[in-house]
């Protein structure tokens, strides 16, 4: 897929000072529809000129997670929980029609072939529109993943509090 | 036929690809350019114009094209 390159840290200085119509996104879906809606919503916005926030939290981190990190927890509990849910944008099943990989596989075949994005590429592309990306604390402690093993810029690490400060700008505010 | 100073083909693409290479293409014209955009994605129909209405860029029209079984839309921007 074609994408042009902006620098991310002009976009987003663009966008805190002309744009005024705020969107949020709290994002807690590890489904890959449901986390192509999300981006689909974020980039749109974006490309419209609105200030976009996305907040990641339980599943939903599972889409800013580097491919393959497993968890670093020291106690058993985390560490066989993260031996079972895997990060990735690529690694997504769908919310229905996964069997085992093979839905998904074969969705992800038909998406290429009809030159859709996958989450990969409407990551890659929110995140040179300036979309904000915010990770839960508290869920990345839960399920024992560290910041270390979440992709190069996601902005911020925070909680509710920050989320509802953004929330109450917005104009538009989701939970997917 | 509208003239246009800049085009730009998303054919192939659909949602919302059309609509985020039509914002970072506006970048490249100067106020009072006019921007044509090609798509087979039938919701720039309605798409291009909410764009604009947001951005404030003017909306200018819309043309259609049949190309085999499928219609190519061209839809026109005028940067401000």
């Amino acid at each position: 897929m074609n994408t042009t390159k902006l620098e991310p840290a002009t976009a987003l200085a663009e966008l805190k000072e002309t744009k005024p119509d705020s969107v949020t996104l709290v994002v807690l879906s590890g489904d890959m529809d449901k986390a192509m809606a999300a981006f689909i919503i974020a980039t749109g916005a974006a490309a419209m000129g609105m200030k976009v926030t996305m907040f990641f939290t339980f599943w939903g981190l599972n889409i800013i997670r580097k491919p393959g990190s497993t968890s670093s927890a020291k106690d058993w509990m985390r560490r066989a929980f993260g031996w079972i849910n895997k990060g990735g944008s690529d690694n997504l099943p769908l919310s229905r029609f996964h069997f085992g990989g093979l839905g998904t596989t074969m969705m992800k075949k038909v998406m290429k072939n009809n030159r859709m994005p996958g989450i990969a590429e409407l990551l890659e592309t929110a995140q040179d529109l300036g979309v904000q990306m915010i990770a839960c604390t508290t869920t990345l402690g839960m399920m024992g993943i560290s910041k270390d093993t979440l992709i190069d810029g996601v902005d911020q690490l925070a909680g509710v509090s920050t989320y509802l400060a953004e929330a109450r700008h917005g104009s538009v505010n989701l939970f997917i | 036929m509208i003239p246009a100073d800049v085009k730009l083909d998303t054919l192939g693409y659909f949602c919302p690809m059309p609509i985020i290479l039509t914002s970072k293409k506006i970048k490249d014209l100067t106020p009072g350019q006019v921007l044509e955009v090609a798509s087979d994605d039938e919701g720039i129909k309605k798409d291009m114009p909410a764009w604009c209405e947001t951005t404030g860029h003017e909306w200018v029209g819309l043309e259609e094209e049949p190309a085999g079984d499928k219609t190519i839309y061209k839809a026109y921007v005028k940067k401000t």
